[in-house]
């Protein structure tokens, strides 16, 4: 007689955050990210550092697009490297280049993707979808082609397509980079109106006022981990030392 | 380039399944085929064109877009057949194509992407015998169409990038210098999409859209 073996569905624990355990990663030859150890569980965590000092592979580690090398990172409890679906549920990614990240020609069918993903039924889809538009001053674009939005209208877009998956915690990568000045106002409005908790990797410093700790990283190490005022202090000596 | 399909309107056309569309489409396709006399294929253009003005209530533009993109072509192949045939095959030919060429305007102007791809997807639902996920199939073809003006947009981005810098943007060099870059572009655009696509829970796509979510 042949036993199904049932495996028990991983259980999150929302109050346990974000853990990084002797995390490292390696691209190749390269050592991108070190022995970072950090327990996240701010409500707005900013990350800022030079390019290429290793910002990006460590949002992509918040969610399971990237794994560690070496060490663990656990998101509410659960291991990005054995319960990855879960975890990406749990933490929506927002792409610093939203023509990336939106995959449909109009903008509520991209809107709506995540949830046929999810197998949310139809109504229910068209409701949030609906809800969500509108939240974000697109619902007069539903049924406009994606790709003649602006530039903010599109990050908008890709904000949008997230949130409206109900993630517990949404990662940004370098969200304003290629937006104007009024784009970049309505994004970190945004993110300061949010309801999930939210980690922000950013080159604009303004964005991270009133945020509750900043992470500074360099050459794949955290190097300042504090509130906003004395890791930019130290973030801005280090790059004027450079 | 654009790719601005769907032209929203509360009509019945528009209300009416993309499914029932894409059949009226190939059995016109026959019709026009297998009875080609003068007042069948006149019919069928005058039907075609007022069930996208008047029933659809399409703008003007939209088939006249579509009208000019081809004339060229049917005026080559009506000069071909005044050569090879005669003026009343000649003109049935056009007439026909013409025809077609609108009809499946306005079954693209009134029909979303997602209703189409969920028809592909249906059309495609035997292929799961052999382990192919129709769902997969119809977030290609989406894509394709969400793509296909992005990368034809870098493409200009570049040419002006050369030209800014004195490059040729015309020719075999022009065409060497411009798609050397926008392949590598394009590469970057599908690693970022493909991360895109796993956070946006693409490996939890279902069988079906809509139905039970895959194991």
């Amino acid at each position: 007689m042949r036993f199904r073996r049932e495996t028990a569905a991983p259980v999150a624990d929302p109050a346990r955050g974000i853990e990084l355990r002797g995390v490292g990663h390696v691209y190749g030859d390269r050592m991108v990210l070190a022995d970072v150890d950090l327990h996240l569980t701010e409500r707005r965590i900013g990350v800022v550092g030079a390019n290429g000092s290793g910002k990006s592979t460590f949002a992509r580690l918040l969610n399971g697009l990237v794994m560690p090398t070496t060490g663990a990172v656990l998101v509410d409890g659960l291991d990005t490297r054995n319960a990855v679906r879960e975890v990406r549920r749990r933490v929506g990614f927002v792409f610093q280049d939203p023509d990336a990240q939106i995959v449909h020609p109009t903008v509520a069918e991209d809107a709506a993707y995540g949830l046929e993903n999810q197998g949310v039924p139809a109504a229910e889809r068209a409701e949030r979808v609906a809800e969500v538009l509108d939240r974000y001053g697109l619902a007069g674009h539903a049924d406009h082609p994606a790709h003649l939005l602006s530039g903010g209208q599109k990050q908008l877009l890709a904000i949008a397509g997230v949130l409206v998956m109900r993630p517990v915690r949404i990662v940004f990568d370098e969200p304003t980079t290629l937006l104007d000045l009024v784009n970049t106002r309505r994004v970190a409005q945004v993110i300061e109106e949010l309801e999930q908790r939210a980690v922000v990797v950013t080159h604009d410093l303004d964005l991270l006022e009133g945020f509750d700790r900043v992470l500074v990283i360099d050459g794949g190490r955290v190097v300042e981990d504090g509130p906003p005022d004395s890791s930019i202090a130290a973030y801005r000596s280090l790059m004027v030392h450079r | 380039m654009t790719l601005a399909l769907y032209v929203p309107r509360a009509s019945p056309v528009h209300r009416t399944p993309a499914g029932w569309k894409l059949l009226a489409l190939a059995g016109l396709s026959a019709l026009v085929f297998t009875a080609p006399t003068l007042p069948v294929v006149c019919g069928a253009l005058v039907a075609v064109v007022a069930l996208g003005l008047v029933v659809a209530r399409l703008p003007v533009a939209v088939l006249g877009r579509e009208t000019r993109a081809v004339l060229w072509w049917l005026g080559a192949l009506f000069a071909l057949h005044l050569l090879v045939t005669d003026v009343l095959t000649g003109t049935l030919t056009v007439l026909r194509l013409l025809t077609l060429v609108l009809a499946a305007a306005v079954v693209t102007a009134t029909t979303r992407v997602t209703a189409m791809v969920a028809v592909i997807e249906r059309v495609c639902r035997p292929l799961e015998w052999v382990g192919v996920r129709p769902a997969r199939i119809g977030l290609v073809i989406a894509m394709a169409l969400r793509f296909i003006p992005l990368i034809s947009e870098r493409a200009g981005r570049i040419r002006q990038a050369q030209a800014a810098r004195g490059g040729s943007v015309r020719g075999l060099r022009g065409l060497s210098t411009t798609l050397v870059p926008l392949l590598v572009q394009v590469l970057q655009l599908a690693h970022t999409v493909s991360e895109a696509l796993d956070a946006r829970g693409a490996d939890d796509v279902p069988l079906r859209r809509g139905g039970p979510r895959a194991a």
